[in-house]
């Protein structure tokens, strides 16, 4: 199959331009008769069913959740990157499409990225409009902070809550649209299969989640919006309801899974406390605009703090690393997101760390709050302050910042990080993987498209912070609502398609062999067992360092866990009610597969790049290798249950040079 | 620790539901919702029905989860969704009562999960700004003042979990709705449609038989967000204001 990826010509710069006031329309007239179905409701997919609704189109829009304002967009605490040069310190849209290209490790497809930038700066001025409350300064003008890999402050943010903030702007925007009936709200409805007809998506089946009820949806072309994998790993940052299946569905259907083997691990999480443990807890990248990471240079005091004998107070300066500062002057604790992981698991390795499990680092506010308390007494003219003073002055600065956080922490650990330093540890937060699209990101089946984190397009290898809101965004408001045309103007003439099809009928009785197949097992394991074992496995062998053999090993671990999920796995209750139990056990059983698709993918790419750490390809400093001549490509994935088959999109860069990713 | 349950089982909307009895052993440092994970687990193993409740981020901000915990809904701590209230806030040999957040406009769905789609049908009613995509302006063009922005933001924090509904006699839903109406009309872009907004979102509140506000400041009290009930008095003046001023 050959890939085509459809990027227009001319140069980067004028290609969105030009493309977009030459691509093709479709007329109100005809919109008003075209129906789109949008699974998902967070950023992407809200922010898709809003625009396409207010354009004219029928949109049905699907979520599993109670409300579409639930979807984990809501999570995401830091920011939102935007190329406008509001700080005046050298920001362009050149520059954030260059920091993205280089942050993603050069594994990502140029002419999306620049788009990306390109439209980041609508965004904001969209958001605003619509009463998101940004942070502002006291002039009343929007205030901007610094995120990781880059050397401007070209993040907007709404305290720690940034995509809560954004997500109820475009859910109120869905709102609004669906009390003019332009989109039909589907609650509670997950998408468990896409239905093709003559090889276009026109339809998904979907269970009511209250109920049981297996529906067929018919519509001229189907939007996926529905996240990333990362639960794949059981923990992560990821809500719990958070799955692959609808995208995973799509790819058992002929569309292709782009680089699985990418998934970020977030340097800044809350570390596991015990096995019982469901969920892992962010604390914001933004933490590390004033936060200074550190171990013990010695393994001996390492081990005393292990064991609850000392604290990170008693250790004195001389005997820190601030091991980001010493590696990475230049960036500092600001490094991305996939550098400052794996140097907190060299850490770790070395026996520093400085929890219980020996599996945390600290994350230090002390110098921060010393460095804002004497500016502040300075602002409030106290002369000659008291060291107590200049730590209250301090505090109440760094609390007006990250109260939030501050808050979040000590109500998960039960420890105050004003006065000690925070441990965390890095954790499974995103997926740069994802469903194979082209520029319009229309995937290889005709009709499908997949916005936000369920496509692979724009972060490459690793995602800088505060550019996965912008993504969502940028895909569900500026980028769909155009490129979708491209496909619906040649649908004019398709009258409203039926559900009462052949195609329809067989895709809903496979669900429902799907559903009575896990249900009749009856075994002894609960689904979350499974779950959970499955998790430790990828996070084994294709977590933050991948290696051949362990990748062999993984998979074949995976292989025998699927065939016992379905002898051993029990399931209780019955399909025609509500079932939380089944809901997990269907995205279970895609997961054990998806699980496998990513060791392959690891295994296949024999050179480490961004998230993915391959340890049989490091330089002498233990930093990633990549390598150029035989990996420069999106290794696109052809589900088969025997091999999966490859298929490759070559990646040419034309306007950046490829070097070797440095931040020191 | 060891503790014992007391937790609302109702097959369904129409079934009769009743409070059962459950033994479980828990760690001080699991979320109470870990501690029900455990509980499910133990009831999965023993091939009995586990405890249907709601839940999904598990960090205090979806508003999904919503149980009433020894009569207060999300637990014992100010401030805090059930999510993140951990197991350290009981003692052990506690004895925990668990329910849904009970009212006429949330009915139960199973269990401890009830129905709340009527938040988003007042949100509906005119809970936005009206903009389409591509109508904004540069985002700087209109600054604002760094008070009111805050302002805004302290009403716009609200996760639409229902705990105001659930902790008010009345089941009133003054608090969700005012928080919306003050988020959006202390902002120069939501000012415009602050009157026809104010009765749009009133009126389908009314509607969806929420009850009445008779000041008992329940809601503040037990909000996660700590939304106050100031919004619901600048709600009344201004629902006052557009009847005297807006005709029909």
């Amino acid at each position: 199959m050959a890939l085509k990826n459809n990027v227009p010509e001319g140069d980067l710069a004028e290609k969105w331009t030009k493309y977009k006031s030459t691509m093709n329309l479709v007329a109100p007239n005809n919109k008003r008769r075209i129906e789109i179905i949008v699974v998902g409701t967070g950023l992407a997919g809200a922010s898709a069913a809003a625009t396409l609704g207010e354009l004219g189109y029928q949109v049905k829009c699907f979520t599993f959740h109670d409300s579409p304002r639930r979807a984990h967009s809501i999570a995401a605490q830091g920011g939102i990157n935007a190329a406008k040069n509001y700080q005046n310190d050298g920001d362009s849209v050149y520059r954030l499409f260059y920091d993205t290209i280089k942050g993603g490790d050069y594994r990502s497809r140029e002419a999306n990225v620049h788009r990306l930038a390109e439209v980041s700066t609508d965004i904001i001025d969209q958001c605003v409009a619509q009463g998101v409350p940004f942070a502002r300064e006291y002039g009343g003008l929007l205030a901007n902070r610094s995120f990781g890999g880059v050397q401007v402050s070209r993040t907007f943010y709404a305290r720690g809550q940034t995509g809560q903030q954004l997500l109820i702007g475009a859910y109120q925007a869905l709102s609004r649209q669906i009390a003019r009936g332009s989109v039909t709200m589907y609650n509670r409805h997950e998408m468990l299969d896409l239905v093709k007809v003559d090889g276009k998506a026109r339809g998904i089946i979907t269970r009511n989640l209250l109920n049981g009820k297996i529906e067929r949806h018919a519509a001229h072309c189907v939007v996926l919006a529905t996240g990333g994998y990362g639960n794949v790993f059981y923990l992560s940052t990821n809500a719990m309801a958070s799955n692959v299946t609808a995208a995973w569905r799509s790819v058992k259907k002929g569309a292709l899974m782009a680089n699985p083997c990418y998934t970020q691990i977030h340097p800044t999480c809350i570390p596991v406390s015990g096995e019982y443990q469901s969920k892992l807890t962010l604390m914001s990248e933004s933490l590390r605009n004033d936060g200074r990471v550190w171990v013990p240079k010695s393994v001996a005091d390492a081990e005393a703090i292990q064991r609850g004998e000392k604290t990170g107070l008693d250790i004195p300066e001389e005997d820190r690393d601030y091991y980001l500062e010493r590696r990475y002057p230049a960036f500092g604790n600001l490094v991305p997101r996939d550098v400052a992981s794996r140097a907190a698991k060299v850490a770790c390795d070395e026996g520093k760390g400085v929890s219980k499990t020996g599996l945390a680092v600290f994350l230090d506010f002390a110098s921060a709050i010393q460095r804002y308390g004497k500016a502040e007494a300075l602002i409030q003219g106290i002369n000659n302050p008291s060291s107590k003073q200049i730590t209250e002055l301090g505090e109440k600065v760094v609390e007006k910042k990250y109260g939030n956080l501050f808050q979040m922490y000590e109500k998960i650990t039960g420890e105050n990080p004003y006065k000690l330093p925070m441990k965390i540890y890095p954790a499974v937060h995103y997926t740069m993987g994802g469903v194979w699209v082209d520029y319009n990101l229309e995937t290889n089946v005709p009709g499908l498209f997949a916005l936000g984190e369920a496509n692979f397009s724009d972060h490459g290898a690793n995602r800088l912070g505060a550019s996965a809101l912008m993504q969502g965004l940028a895909d569900g408001y500026f980028v769909i609502p155009y490129t979708i045309g491209q496909f619906l103007s040649n649908e004019i003439r398709t009258p409203s398609i039926s559900p009462e099809t052949p195609e329809f009928a067989k895709a809903e009785k496979e669900v429902n062999e799907r559903i009575q197949r896990v249900l009749a097992v009856k075994g002894n394991q609960s689904v979350e067992s499974f779950h959970r074992r499955l998790g430790k496995i990828v996070w084994e062998y294709c977590g933050m360092a991948r290696n051949a053999e362990g990748l062999d090993k993984g998979r074949k671990m995976i292989r025998e866990l699927r065939e016992e999920f379905y002898k051993d796995v029990f399931v209780p209750g019955t399909n025609e009610e509500y079932n939380p139990e089944l809901e997990k056990a269907l995205r279970v059983a895609d997961f054990l597969e998806l699980g496998e698709l990513m060791m392959v993918d690891a295994k296949n790419r024999e050179e480490s790049c961004g998230g993915h750490f391959r340890e049989e390809h490091k330089s002498e400093e233990g930093e990633a290798k990549r390598n150029d001549a035989d990996y420069t490509y999106v290794a696109a994935w052809e589900w088969d249950d025997f091999e999966p088959i490859l298929h490759k999109e070559d990646l040419e860069f034309k306007n950046v040079e490829l070097k070797t990713r440095s931040y020191k | 620790m060891k503790l014992t349950l007391k937790i609302w089982r109702q097959k369904n909307q129409n079934a009769k539901g009743s409070i059962e009895s459950y033994q479980v052993e828990a760690d001080e440092h699991m979320s109470f919702l870990e501690m029900l994970d455990v509980l499910n687990e133990q009831l999965i193993s023993e091939k009995k029905e586990p405890v249907a409740f709601a839940h999904d981020c598990r960090e205090g901000i979806c508003g999904t989860c919503n149980l009433v915990i020894n009569g207060k809904p999300h637990g014992p701590q100010t401030g805090t969704t059930t999510c993140q209230l951990h197991m350290r806030a009981f003692k052990d040999g506690d004895t925990i009562f668990i329910e849904p957040f009970r009212a006429k406009a949330f009915p139960i769905i199973k269990d401890l999960v009830v129905d709340r789609s009527s938040f988003d049908r007042i949100i509906q009613s005119g809970g936005y700004v009206s903009v389409n995509t591509g109508q904004a302006q540069d985002g700087n063009a209109i600054p604002i003042e760094g008070d009111v922005a805050a302002k805004a933001f302290d009403s716009a924090t609200c996760i639409g979990c229902g705990a105001c509904v659930a902790a008010c006699p009345n089941g009133s839903a003054m608090l969700f709705t005012s928080a919306k109406v003050q988020h959006l009309g202390l902002l120069p872009q939501g000012k415009v449609e602050h009157e026809t907004r104010v009765q749009k979102m009133v009126a389908q509140m009314d509607k969806e038989g929420f009850g009445m506000c008779s000041n008992v400041g329940a809601c503040e009290a037990e909000c996660p967000k700590e939304i106050s009930i100031e919004n619901i008095a600048s709600m009344n003046m201004s629902f006052l204001g557009s009847v005297l001023t807006k005709e029909d």
